[in-house]
């Protein structure tokens, strides 16, 4: 399948822009290297004049953040009719809101953590804030306070105590009109990529200074080292990989995804967080490292991706 | 578009270099603020967050002319390597622009530096080995985090106020540094309108600083960039001319009375000190350039440096005062902010319960910019403060720039109140716990110069 045409849409004004770049130039520098002729976009205002203009055979997708995960871009290639690599419109509409996403899951009976979701409306206007203590309640603490669409950490907060959560609560609204409360689960942070459908081995991702509930490092690249495979028992790893296959295909996704799992350090039980319809490409991203480990380099991860946007 | 060449693509992928890399570069990772920070300088955003001077006052003619006088004088010069130490037109004018601050100095006492930037490096290079002791200011200068993060010293920043750094604190830190049997290589001030908190060390302080430094034995850097850009109130004395060239090594600055673009600076430093930042610059680039020092050099021949400071202070001052009047008209009640007499930046503080890195998100959203506090601390704090600088941006749009600041302060203040059904006065501080995901100490975070970058180089950049 060498030699097709091949536009990747990177950058745009998402607040993962830098990451965007960064993942896209990657991909870029593969797909050369697989033969085709590639042309990178960093998405604007003349998006849909320079598709046009390049009439490429497949876009590959590296955007990460808003408009490159809810679907936005989904739907314009729909429309101009261009093939794209990974999920379609609705999926990405459904695991962009994790909100939506964590409904799905507790409808179809997969384990996520409890959680309540409020936009500043109810804030603003019905006195959401009177409610606060039940939510508190029901949650415990510490909990988790996040913005409902936001991919990367920022504005991820964790509130210690109830004067915490109105802070946290400001910030995550920073980034989004809606925000999550979600029950706070101290375990490993796991994360199982799904490609052509099936599950790739399991990565850990590990603090590097464990002092204490240091919650800055769990999210902070550079203070957080990976494990791949991820040091499991074989029935925790087919349990993750199960379950993480188990919402990839409730949430609709297609040719790949990576979902997100933390596993409780007493109980051992595993539960999803989100899932991600583009996951990251840089150098310290979890899907290529998954590949890797399960014998595929970058090259053939990318070309992988591609074919299945292709049909090939 | 970018069709690219096959076969030198390879080399990008920083995986097959990382087991290379020295642990130093361990700490110059991404994260999410620099991601943040990035965005700040697409062309919609109205910035407040750089740290430039407006070098479009700078009449063309004037350059033109100070180029030609150049090639008919010293083409062959101007095109050859210089001494380290730097050529003597140049230590001539440093000569003549210290004294214009009152302050002597002996022209074989400076070194000729890329930019004040180097002296920084350089003092680092001569006096930090790993886990030795730097004493900042709180907050500090962003853009020296990164360089006392490369030579892995451990940063200890001391907190100011009105009269700059608490020298009665500095003390206190002193004596308990002396019971673990550590001595701090060097005190890092900026004296003169500090950055980013705008405020002037006061006369006593900076005689008590001094006497310190001499009582133990124990060097200061006096960083002074902007120490002519003053608007109002009386100049005060450096610290280098109080203690005569003996514990203080100064560093000055072309960058922002003339030009950041020549990269030309200096250090003035105790002869056994400057001779072995001699040797270290000499190793990390031999010689600042002869090209951009002849220019220095002619344009202060030239002898109307003075008048255009004058041009430079009026503008200042009058950008300064815009600034001034937009924050009182749009920051809430609640809110402080510094008032510097002179320098580029005013350092504001928010009530608790705002976060000025969230801030600068919601902001982001509007096209406004600004430096969030943390980037000026080591040690996480700064979270309800940031840095707004009016050198760099015309008074119409400073004042539209604060305008939007002010907007997603109040609404973030007023769904903060409705959280709490209390005004923000009263609100409970956070505990400690309740920190974001920014990390700690993140030198990434001092990426807010917002140096021009090539385009194709923005998105071939693999650093994260």
């Amino acid at each position: 399948m060498s030699g097709r045409r091949i536009v990747v849409l990177k950058g745009g004004r998402s607040l993962e822009r830098q990451v965007s770049l960064t993942s896209g130039a990657r991909v870029q520098d593969a797909l050369e290297r697989l033969g085709h002729e590639v042309h990178g976009l960093d998405v604007g205002h003349d998006l849909v004049a320079r598709l046009r203009e390049i009439a490429p055979d497949a876009a590959f997708i590296a955007l990460h953040g808003s408009d490159g995960e809810n679907g936005t871009i989904q739907e314009l290639l729909e429309i101009l009719g261009i093939p794209y690599t990974g999920s379609g419109v609705g999926a990405c509409v459904r695991c962009s809101d994790k909100v939506l996403a964590k409904h799905a899951m507790v409808d179809a009976g997969l384990p996520t953590p409890d959680f309540l979701s409020f936009n500043e409306t109810a804030f603003k206007e019905l006195g959401a804030a009177e409610a606060l203590p039940a939510v508190e309640e029901r949650l415990g603490f510490p909990l988790v306070v996040k913005p409902a669409d936001q991919g990367s950490a920022l504005g991820l907060k964790f509130a210690g105590t109830a004067a915490d959560v109105p802070a946290a609560l400001v910030a995550a609204f920073s980034y989004s009109e809606k925000v999550v409360l979600e029950r706070f689960v101290p375990g490993r942070d796991l994360a199982v990529s799904i490609l052509d459908g099936r599950a790739l081995p399991v990565v850990e991702a590990i603090p590097l200074d464990e002092d204490g509930y240091d919650f800055a490092a769990r999210y902070t690249i550079g203070r957080t080292r990976f494990a791949c495979p991820a040091e499991l028992d074989e029935d925790t790893t087919a349990r993750a990989q199960e379950l993480a296959l188990a919402v990839h295909e409730l949430l609709g996704c297609r040719h790949f995804s990576r979902v997100d799992l933390m596993c409780d350090a007493e109980t051992g039980a595993l539960t999803v967080l989100e899932a991600n319809v583009i996951p990251g490409m840089t150098e310290t991203s979890l899907l290529p490292q998954a590949a890797d480990a399960a014998g595929m380099d970058f090259d053939a991860l990318v070309g992988t991706m591609l074919g299945l946007a292709l049909g090939d | 578009m970018t069709s690219r060449r096959p076969g030198r693509t390879q080399a990008r992928d920083l995986e097959r270099y990382a087991s290379l890399f020295s642990s130093r570069t361990q700490n110059m990772r991404s994260s999410p603020m620099r991601d943040l920070m990035a965005l700040t300088a697409r062309p919609e955003v109205i910035s407040l967050a750089g740290g430039l001077p407006d070098t479009s006052t700078f009449p063309a003619e004037d350059f033109a002319k100070l180029m030609s006088h150049m090639a008919v004088k010293a083409t062959a010069r101007a095109l050859q390597y210089g001494p380290t130490e730097g050529i003597d037109e140049v230590r001539e004018a440093i000569v003549r622009v210290m004294a214009a601050e009152g302050t002597d100095v002996d022209g074989d006492d400076i070194l000729v530096t890329t930019g004040g930037q180097q002296v920084i490096d350089l003092v680092c290079k001569t006096l930090v080995d790993p886990g030795d002791v730097i004493i900042a200011e709180a907050p500090t200068y962003p853009g020296a985090v990164p360089t006392f993060s490369a030579y892995q010293a451990e940063v200890i920043q001391i907190e100011m106020d009105e009269d700059g750094m608490r020298i009665d604190v500095l003390e206190e830190t002193l004596e308990r540094l002396d019971r673990e049997g550590r001595r701090p290589k060097f005190i890092y001030t900026i004296p003169n309108f500090q950055n980013p908190a705008g405020v002037t060390m006061s006369a006593p302080r900076r005689r008590r600083l001094v006497d310190i430094a001499h009582e133990r034995e124990l060097l200061v850097l006096e960083d002074n960039p902007y120490g002519l850009l003053r608007y109002e109130g009386e100049p005060l004395p450096s610290l280098y001319a109080m203690d005569g060239g003996e514990f203080v090594i100064y560093l000055g600055t072309f960058s922002k009375i003339l030009s950041p673009g020549v990269r030309v600076g200096w250090a003035a430093a105790p002869r056994p000190v400057l001779q072995r930042m001699n040797i270290g610059k000499a190793s990390a680039d031999l010689c600042s350039s002869t090209l951009t020092q002849l220019f220095v050099a002619e344009y202060f021949a030239a002898g109307q440096w003075e008048a255009y400071m004058d041009e430079l202070r009026a503008l200042y001052r009058g950008r300064r005062d815009v600034l001034l009047e937009s924050l009182a008209k749009h920051l809430p009640a609640e809110a402080s902010w510094t008032r510097p007499e002179g320098g580029l930046f005013i350092w504001a503080t928010l009530p608790d319960g705002l976060d000025t890195t969230d801030l600068l998100a919601k902001a982001l959203s509007r096209n406004v910019a600004f430096v969030p506090g943390r980037a000026a601390f080591l040690d996480g704090r700064g979270g309800t403060s940031m840095r707004l600088n009016f050198s760099g941006v015309d008074e119409d749009r400073l004042r539209e720039g604060v305008r939007r600041i002010g907007e997603v302060v109040h609404e973030q203040l007023d769904l903060l109140g409705s959280l709490t059904g209390r005004r923000p006065g009263a609100i409970p501080r956070p505990s400690e716990r309740a920190t974001g995901a920014e990390p700690r100490v993140d030198p990434a975070l001092a990426d807010v110069l917002h140096l021009p970058r090539r385009e194709d180089d923005a998105s071939r950049r693999s650093s994260s």
